[in-house]
């Protein structure tokens, strides 16, 4: 087989640039007579704005505008995907800690920097919510002004939006339940961490704007940017070079509206670095707290799933809201469950603004569900295994009536995470294992269009909108042109990132490219073979239904020519190309709970075995296994990469991740020194990934999605093992070694 | 008083090619990699030294370039991510580093391999606990890290193409 075709593992497309410093990111474009930006913020998370003097920053020699609310169109533009709630700077009053209140543009960043801090703002201090318990009191001060909103019964709460889903009648099947296990689950809020902070530039370009940004969704920021300049889309051309990692936080709008205004006013390019202290007060997680009361038959059959999750948004939403219905949505897991209530809240905090991150919702939930199930198990004298075996939702079940059923034997891939982990056989002292299954719906809806060129020379030409930040999809969309097409990996170019070049993409995220943006490179191939195969018929006399185009060959009835043998025939003496369009579009549902089914699940297990210090409650992963059912893996080094990628990042929430914030609202552990991530000293002593692959997804090849679920079940999984090693059930997450020693002085302190 | 710095003149001998510049006293190495001499290889991240994005080989050592003062590193060698290619060829550890899958968004990526680069140097054979040890400093949030290890093994063992 050829590697790289689908199925080989091709060195990375761009992978050259990324080993020798030649790849750009934005911080790495130099534009001609840039302007240097810096923020100015107030050191608490609300505040009345009583005044901004600029005056001794405007005398900085270097200083070319010092931006403030009072610059921009009145009442000042707000934004946001689901939400029009962010304003392009503070106005009136700052909601979180880090919000901007004025931004300088200067000739270079010392003399930013120097101006920033010579912004004098007066300001009152106001009493603030940090906390789901805060936000929820009735006499606390409202996050959002309820006129954003008007009409919302909501509206006078800082509960943004309740969601409820379910089926069947939980109360009844409480009363004929056997047992009923009844626990509250917190998780922490973290931060994505991507290690190229957000970026972001802006050019008055002729009679329209250019605008480069680190983001995943550039179509988006297009459309956000053309309605609030009063631009058609056609004059905002957006630049969108691969990000430095994005896994959810670079997603959406953030600071480009502000940078836009700044370009159009000095007239000049405008760049804003931020430095990885604002990315945490940019971008985190939602925190949760969930409440689960699980029913079972004394035979471990799932009876009800009662579910209620709080969860921590942010001051503006972003696309925080969606990120509570999506995720909470799945909550009663891969489970046939014949009762199920799930109520989930959004809750507004003056805290930096939650959005969409790698799981989407779904490790909330997920985590205490799966504890829970362990707990059941553990009460009722069945094997964690067995219980989830007996409970699985087979292929083709509708395990969420209306919605997409199950669609993979979702067993094979349990008793491989089993069999890898040696579940069943014994274990060393001090030692325990945990076994969790992660679920979660794919993309609802989506739009993606792809234009392949199959050049004169027989090389290819890919125009994707996808964002590849560190998945691949480079090398996943010139796999699939290169086997549809003949080239070679190294004659096709994969073109994205420039709105005024590449067709529409909605966006990259909840791991669909390969599917949607894979299908439409697809078809566009088979736009291009079809034009062949005319062509070949012409060239040859022969009639169109008897020649075969496939595998980047031309098969004739009595034989079989390379591409190239056709093309170059067939496009003649002035050469020329052959140009085909692709298109994948999955319409949204009216009356569906999300707005429309799942285009495929991502499901996984993941099985540990751990060590626990009681002598310093240090957990040491002895053994990670994660297995995800990938439906076809194009690339298959590239699914072991996301897969483990995923699964270490889940060891940060799991094991030490957390923001701690002040009583004024301020992260307390905001940097790299006091918060930390996975290193290469933290990692499981051996970690095993596997996939499995029917060819039974909806992407190209029988594909799914698979970039996130190998983070959904880590810390159930690990909770499970730390339990399996000490007997002390741990319910608040990160595991850090404070809590689990206090938690097994507890335990021995009776 | 930004356009009255202080500035001091260095000579830095930068992936073997001398240059002269004037510098400003309180910019880092960083600064002046990046900024002055146009080598954006060289990533800025957390700079307090603790993500090593901008690790690069001073005089044969690994630093945080972020903090080190550019006038610190005058009449040094300088080794960055730009410097590690042999006549126009990547290395053995960089083609291992796509071989084996140690790379995906990339951005950490020029540390590392500068940071395993130097790391190979001093141990020509490390055990996995000494490359966990010596690339402890830098960070990989696409948590390649066991691909990395692999690359850097491939690479000691001259099994890396």
């Amino acid at each position: 087989m050829r590697t790289d075709r689908i199925g080989g593992s091709p060195n990375r497309v761009g992978g050259i640039g990324r080993v020798t410093g030649s790849q750009q990111y934005v911080a790495d474009i130099r534009l001609q007579d840039v302007l240097e930006v810096k923020l100015v913020t107030l050191d608490c998370a609300r505040a009345r704005i009583i005044s901004i003097d600029t005056s001794a920053a405007e005398l900085v020699p270097g200083v070319r505008l010092v931006m403030t609310a009072a610059h921009l169109p009145q009442p000042v533009p707000r934004f946001g995907p689901q939400f029009s709630d962010r304003p392009i700077i503070a106005v009136g009053e700052t909601k979180y800690h880090g919000e901007p209140v004025a931004a300088v543009a200067a000739e270079t960043r010392d003399a930013a920097e120097e101006a920033a801090r010579l912004v004098r703002v007066e300001y009152e201090e106001l009493p603030a919510v940090f906390t789901i318990a805060a936000a929820l009191d009735p006499a606390s001060p409202l996050v959002q002004d309820p006129s954003l909103r008007a009409g919302d019964p909501l509206a006078g709460t800082n509960v943004l939006r309740e969601h409820r889903f379910g089926w069947g009648d939980v109360e009844v099947a409480a009363s004929s339940a056997d047992l009923v296990v009844e626990n509250a689950y917190t998780f922490p809020m973290v931060t994505h961490f991507a290690i190229e902070p957000h970026a972001f530039m802006a050019a008055p370009d002729g009679d329209g704007i250019a605008i480069w940004s680190s983001i995943q969704h550039p179509n988006w920021l297009q459309k956000i940017i053309s309605q609030i300049l009063g631009l058609p889309l056609a004059k905002v051309r957006v630049f969108a070079p691969d990000p430095g990692g994005g896994f959810g936080g670079k997603q959406h709008t953030k600071l480009e509206p502000l940078v836009a205004f700044m370009a159009l006013r000095t007239g000049r390019p405008v760049r804003l670095i931020l430095t990885l202290e604002e990315t945490f007060q940019a971008v985190r997680r939602t925190s949760a707290e969930v409440r689960v009361r699980t029913g079972f038959m004394s035979d471990g059959t799932l009876a009800f799933q009662d579910v209620q999750a709080n969860y921590l948004i942010g001051a503006y939403a972003d696309i925080a809201d969606r990120v509570v219905s999506k995720g909470s949505y799945p909550a009663a897991g891969p489970y046939r469950v014949p009762a199920v209530r799930i109520v989930s809240r959004s809750v507004l905090s003056h805290t930096t603004p939650a959005t969409a991150f790698r799981g989407f919702g779904n490790p909330q939930v997920n985590w205490a569900v799966e504890s829970n199930m362990d707990e059941g198990a553990r009460a009722l004298a069945i094997d964690r295994l067995e219980i989830r075996l007996r409970n699985l939702a087979r292929k083709g079940e509708a395990f969420i009536p209306v919605d997409t059923p199950a669609d993979g034997d979702w067993e094979q891939t349990v008793r491989r995470a089993a069999e890898l982990i040696g579940w069943g056989t014994p274990l060393q002292p001090g030692r325990g294992r945990g076994l969790a299954l992660g679920i979660k719906s794919g993309p609802t809806t989506g739009l993606s269009y792809a234009t392949v060129r199959l050049l004169a020379d027989g090389s290819v030409i890919v125009y994707a909108g996808t964002s590849d930040m560190g998945q691949g999809a480079r090398t996943v969309f010139a796999q699939i042109a290169a086997t549809e097409l003949g080239a070679p990996l190294d004659w096709i170019t994969v073109v994205m990132g420039d709105t005024a070049v590449v067709p529409y993409d909605q966006q990259t995220s909840a791991s669909r490219s390969t599917v949607l943006m894979g299908n439409a490179i697809l078809r566009a191939c088979q736009s291009i073979q079809a034009q062949l195969r005319t062509m070949a018929a012409r060239l040859h006399g022969l009639d169109e239904a008897d020649i075969v185009v496939e595998g980047g060959a031309v098969r004739l009835p009595d034989r079989e020519l390379p591409i190239i043998d056709v093309l170059k025939p067939g496009l003649g003496r002035l050469g020329g190309e052959l140009v085909g369009n692709g298109e994948m579009r999955k319409e949204a549902e009216p009356g569906h709970p999300l707005g429309g089914s799942a285009a495929f699940y991502e499901f996984n297990c993941t099985a540990v075995e751990a060590e626990v210090d009681e002598e310093t409650g240090d957990v040491t992963l002895v053994r990670h296994v994660t297995v995800s059912d990938v439906g076809k893996a194009l690339n298959p080094l590239q699914v072991t990469m996301q897969d483990e990628g995923a699964a270490i990042m889940g060891l940060g929430h799991t094991l030490m991740e957390h923001y701690i914030y002040d009583e004024r609202g301020r992260i307390r552990n905001l940097g790299a020194i006091d918060y930390r991530i996975p290193t290469s000293m933290d990692l499981p002593l051996e970690m095993l990934s596997a996939m499995v692959e029917n060819a039974d997804g909806p992407g190209p090849y029988g594909s799914k999605g698979m970039s996130e679920g190998a983070l959904l079940c880590v810390a159930p999984a690990v909770a499970a093992a730390v339990r399996d090693a000490t007997g002390v059930a741990i319910r608040d997450l990160p595991l850090t070694p404070e809590r689990v020693w206090r938690a097994l002085r507890d335990r021995s302190t009776p | 008083m930004s356009e009255m710095l202080q500035t001091v003149p260095i000579e830095l001998t930068v992936n073997g090619r001398r240059r002269a510049l004037n510098v400003a006293v309180h910019h880092t190495l960083l600064d002046v990699l990046r900024d002055d001499l146009e080598l954006t290889g060289t990533k800025e991240c957390c700079l307090v030294g603790e993500c090593g994005a901008c690790t690069v080989s001073l005089d044969g050592r690994i630093v945080d370039s972020c903090l080190v003062l550019a006038v610190e590193a005058d009449r040094a060698q300088v080794t960055t991510v730009e410097g590690l290619a042999v006549d126009g060829h990547v290395s053995p550890l960089q083609q291992a580093f796509l071989d084996k899958g140690a790379v995906q968004c990339g951005f950490c990526i020029p540390g590392q391999l500068v940071a395993a680069h130097a790391l190979l140097a001093e141990r020509p054979h490390p055990t996995v606990p000494e490359i966990q040890e010596g690339l402890a400093g830098n960070l990989c949030r696409c948590a390649c890290y066991q691909q990395i290890i692999s690359a850097v093994l491939a690479t000691a063992e001259g099994t890396a193409r």
